[in-house]
């Protein structure tokens, strides 16, 4: 109830029209990766969500901004479920891609900005390798390129307040881990197709 | 404002054209058309049943007795200013600029209006903000496309709050002699021929459209469109006299200066869409577009019908 009224509030504010063009909104098992600029990245894109993916889908953030303050630790814990994943220091035994595939096994589809962090420029940056890690560990999951339009512009990096200017998220087709492939050409395959979706 | 006969004919007027159009379009629908010429019926459908929710939504808004009119044209100015920003480049250095746009110059040119303060209505946006604006996003220190930016944005909160406000201004700001209390007429007269013309010059241009007005611009403008659609709204408008505090002939020059100040709108707005490079302002009304793709004639034609009646008649 708290959560559908807030992600309709969600989409009110962003304008956030989702767009369905590689792929049909379904319970696959997938891992959902995005161009990552601004706090309202990962909400727009659950916001839009299919209530009954939004129940199965969970963001993963990281540990150290997301639970630094209780109301920031609310909204990950309680709110969206986030995975929350340690990207500073991971060790042996803090491993961020153990949390996800542990999120995943428990039947959970994920919301990954594989940039590492927010980045304004139109194109997003080198992605980091946890993509292609995980992708080995979950081999079957569908990879889901999304491309989020404009949401820089409704809360810019370091701004508190959001513009309510109307954003998209373009869902792209699914892409896979192929065999074989060197970690660096997966990674640049996987940017493009978030890339590519700006010029359809 | 009493809810009085000659508003009941009005209504009557509007159900009738659109209970006509309504038949006419489920008449085309059975047809065996041509695929172009289906999805030309397909769309007429849609906008006539946009039409309908929208002539609801305006007559109940006017029924509340002015303040659900001031409430629906302060959000649509908001929702017309969101498309208008939406398709603007900006900088970030504009953020809060555009904040103070959106959540205090909008709201605070309704209230004016709600409250009646002409002299500060006329000039709040054209002056104080014309002014505060650009202070606040040089403050925030980015200077690329300076005057560019902080023009577009002005520009913009001048046609979709500015000009759009003094539709429901003819509800507040305007004491006729004669015509007291009766001020929801007029809004409604004023509506009615605007968007009358849209949809008449819409009508005439796909009957009998061969010469382009301007095909750089806007290929779909046509003078047969413009012409017959101008002179039909105008017969229209002179037949309504009854409802303005208008004569017969004052009510055809009005309806007249409407349907040109509308047709000059469009054509503006249609320039801005096509070097921008889209079709639309939006996909909020389905079959129409976005609010602005409905609202532009309004936004061009309301200052100057707002004034000429103020000037003449108040």
């Amino acid at each position: 109830m708290i959560n559908s009224t807030l992600a309709g509030l969600f989409r009110l504010m962003t304008g956030a029209q989702p767009r369905w063009q590689g792929c049909e909104p379904n319970l696959n098992r997938r891992i959902y990766f995005a161009n990552h600029c601004s706090n309202l990245d990962g909400p727009t894109i659950w916001a839009t969500l299919p209530p009954e993916l939004r129940k199965r889908t969970r963001a993963v953030a990281a540990r150290d901004y997301w639970t630094a303050g209780p109301i920031r630790r609310y909204f990950a814990q309680r709110v969206f479920n986030t995975v929350l994943i340690e990207r500073r220091k991971p060790t042996r035994n803090d491993n961020p891609i153990d949390d996800m595939v542990n999120a995943m096994e428990d039947g959970s589809s994920l919301i990954l900005f594989p940039e590492g962090g927010r980045h304004p420029g139109p194109d997003p940056v080198e992605f980091k390798s946890g993509l292609y890690h995980l992708a080995k560990r979950v081999p079957e999951a569908e990879l889901v390129p999304v491309l989020l339009d404009n949401l820089n512009r409704v809360l810019p990096k370091g701004e508190l307040l959001p513009v309510p200017l109307i954003c998209s998220v373009t869902f792209g087709e699914p892409i896979r881990l192929e065999e074989n492939e060197h970690r660096n050409d997966f990674l640049a395959r996987a940017r493009a197709a978030v890339i590519d979706l700006r010029d359809n | 404002m009493k809810v009085d006969n000659e508003l009941l004919w009005l209504t009557g007027v509007v159900v009738g054209l659109l209970g006509i159009s309504s038949l006419v379009g489920w008449i085309m629908s059975r047809q065996e058309l041509s695929d172009s010429a289906r999805r030309t019926v397909e769309n007429l459908n849609e906008r006539t049943r946009a039409w309908w929710v929208m002539t609801a939504v305006f007559a109940l808004a006017l029924a509340t007795g002015g303040i659900g009119s001031v409430v629906l044209f302060a959000f649509s100015s908001f929702l017309a200013l969101r498309e208008f920003l939406t398709l603007t480049p900006t900088r970030a250095g504009d953020h809060r600029t555009m904040f103070w746009a959106f959540f205090v110059v909008c709201p605070m040119q309704y209230v004016l209006l709600w409250f009646e303060w002409y002299p500060v209505f006329v000039i709040f946006i054209p002056v104080y903000v014309f002014l505060f604006l650009p202070i606040r996003s040089a403050a925030a220190g980015e200077t690329e496309n300076f005057l560019e930016r902080t023009a577009k944005i002005q520009w913009g909160v001048m046609i979709c709050v500015y000009c759009l406000s003094h539709a429901p201004a003819l509800l507040t700001l305007l004491k006729i002699p004669g015509y007291e209390h009766e001020n929801g007429k007029l809004l409604y007269y004023f509506v009615l021929i605007c968007e009358l013309s849209d949809v008449m010059q819409y009508v005439f241009g796909k009957l009998f459209g061969r010469h382009q007005v301007a095909p750089t611009v806007s290929p779909g403008k046509t003078w047969e469109g413009l012409i017959g659609g101008v002179a039909a709204t105008v017969a229209i408008g002179a037949g309504l006299w009854w409802a303005t505090p208008f004569t017969p002939w004052q009510s055809a020059g009005m309806s007249l200066l409407t349907c040109l100040m509308g047709f000059g709108g469009g054509l503006v707005m249609s320039a801005i869409k096509r070097d921008r490079g889209v079709k639309d302002w939006g996909t909020t009304i389905k079959g129409h577009g976005g609010m602005l793709d409905r609202l532009d004639s309004l936004c061009f034609a309301a200052p100057i019908f707002f004034h000429v009646t103020r000037y003449y008649f108040a």
